[in-house]
């Protein structure tokens, strides 16, 4: 078991300074793609463009960040030999950014429908906007997993995802009966869809990040194993 | 992932301010130099070691040298301070530069050389004779009498070699009851004790336990604020750790130079990707 106050008592203390570095690099990127994924759902849900413009515009932060973090762990690699929670804690960032590169490519596919003239009646708006929510909470609630490096989160953050993919069916099913009635909304629904789409996406890259949390702290490889078996895995010490 | 090469905005559009600037990567046309070889040829009999050694030893910094078994490395790290003219039939041609003045002209004063070129080995070798006075010992050659004077030196070098805390209560005891991790920290304290300019460090941890080799690693990062530091070692991953530039060597010459990073992720010479991979062979 690994806990974050150990993350830094090696005898090199710029092995520990390295190390800090790089975590909180990964929350500043993870901080950076939380508010890209808020500010592209804020743009779509008030069909503001400039906001989305803005959103498209510093998706090239996010992608900076993690070209940075991804070199500074080669290094890390490189030189210091990195074994047990501390090898650990490398290969996690190093798959953590992957993920949150592609949450901010998601943020700004949302961002690009805001541009394509999506006119959302009240009821969509408020439907999309509920499910971005709960998205974006479960991105924040992953990134506090990992900044605190905490398990129970990790796993309850996970099971969200289940709830969010069903949503997104739900919604899909709704949509699609709206354009049965009426097929003149065929491509402004289609864009909606298209939006909600990568809100799924963005769900599935949180509980992503989660499962590398778990692995971090327990030393356990919880992918591709359903939520049961996830929770037995932890309770398991 | 998405395409965002028609998306990306001129630069001044971009808000850099939320993203650190990216630290650069050392290189040597930066660097103050304290050291320089000047085509040095070094001939044990008719066996030629070393062979037209260029390099450059940038001030304040750990260069390490690495390489396989009689390919040089200590050789060379010989040269620094002249330990190699007391091998008997060894020729040294070439010119080696310490802040600019050839350590090979004649009229130099080796003692004063090697004053200033501090030399640590593989196995800790203290005197047998307490631990004060292992680190007092080049004080008073240097002919200094003074009590006090000599037991703020020793405190402050014990210091600086990180093994203050432990010996304190102990100066009075002899240095061979030390562990050897202590040992060689002892051995540093001495030769830090004179204040030189350079230290060379023929595998200074290599006798020692991991632990005790991470304290050395450890002390060495902190000297380097203070001294020129250059380390032999066969460990590689120890290189990796302390230094902020390495030298490959091969048979006698120097393959490749350059900052740490570069050597360990992503080398210029094939034959050092070779060696420090584990292919060479």
């Amino acid at each position: 078991m690994l806990d974050k106050d150990r993350l830094t008592h090696h005898i090199s203390k710029q092995f520990n300074s390295e190390l800090e570095d790089i975590r909180n690099r990964v929350l500043t990127m993870g901080g950076l793609v939380e508010h890209q994924v808020g500010e592209a759902m804020a743009a779509l849900s008030s069909a503001d463009q400039e906001k989305a413009e803005i959103v498209i515009r510093d998706d090239f932060k996010v992608n900076a960040l993690e070209v940075e973090i991804d070199e500074e762990c080669n290094r890390v690699l490189a030189r210091r030999q990195p074994t047990a929670s501390d090898l650990r804690l490398i290969v996690a960032v190093i798959k953590t950014i992957t993920d949150l590169e592609r949450i901010g490519d998601e943020a700004e596919k949302i961002a690009r429908m805001t541009l394509k003239d999506v006119k959302l009646d009240k009821k969509h708006n408020f439907q999309i906007r509920h499910f971005g929510e709960y998205v974006q909470k479960m991105v924040h609630d992953a990134l506090d997993a990992f900044a605190r490096m905490d398990v129970p989160q990790a796993v309850a953050t996970a099971k969200a995802d289940a709830d969010a993919d069903n949503q997104y069916d739900s919604l899909m099913r709704e949509l699609i009966t709206y354009m049965m009635e009426d097929p003149r909304s065929i491509s402004q629904i289609l864009n909606l869809l298209w939006a909600a789409r990568a809100l799924e996406r963005i769900g599935d890259h949180a509980r992503n990040i989660c499962e590398y949390v778990i692995y971090l702290v327990e030393g356990k490889d919880v992918r591709h194993i359903t939520l049961e078996q996830i929770e037995q895995a932890v309770m398991q010490d | 992932m998405v395409d965002d090469t028609n998306t990306t905005p001129p630069a001044h559009a971009i808000d850099f301010s939320s993203i650190r600037e990216k630290a650069p990567r050392m290189s040597l046309e930066n660097e103050k130099i304290t050291m320089e070889t000047k085509n040095i040829d070094l001939y044990y009999g008719g066996k030629q070691a070393l062979k037209g050694i260029n390099m450059q030893i940038p001030h304040n910094r750990v260069s390490a040298f690495i390489g396989p078994s009689g390919c040089g490395k200590s050789t060379l790290l010989r040269c620094f301070n002249r330990m190699n003219d007391l091998v008997d039939n060894v020729r040294i041609d070439g010119q080696i530069m310490l802040d600019g003045v050839d350590i090979y002209a004649k009229g130099t004063n080796l003692t004063d050389l090697r004053r200033n070129v501090g030399m640590v080995f593989q196995k800790p070798n203290p005197f047998p004779k307490t631990i004060f006075e292992n680190v007092a010992y080049g004080l008073r050659l240097k002919g200094i009498k003074r009590r006090s004077i000599l037991n703020e030196a020793v405190e402050w070098s014990l210091k600086q070699a990180a093994l203050w805390d432990e010996v304190k209560d102990r100066l009075d005891d002899m240095a061979t009851g030390l562990s050897g991790g202590q040992q060689q920290r002892l051995v540093i304290a001495r030769a830090i004790a004179i204040e030189p300019e350079v230290l060379l460090l023929d595998e200074p941890a290599s006798a020692l336990d991991p632990i005790s080799t991470l304290k050395i690693e450890e002390l060495i990062y902190e000297l380097k604020k203070d001294y020129t530091i250059i380390i032999v070692t066969h460990n590689m991953q120890q290189a990796a750790r302390v230094s902020d530039y390495t030298a490959f060597m091969y048979m006698g010459e120097l393959i490749e130079f350059g900052d740490t990073d570069t050597i360990f992720t992503n080398p210029n010479n094939k034959m050092t990707e070779d060696y420090i991979t584990g292919r060479y062979g």
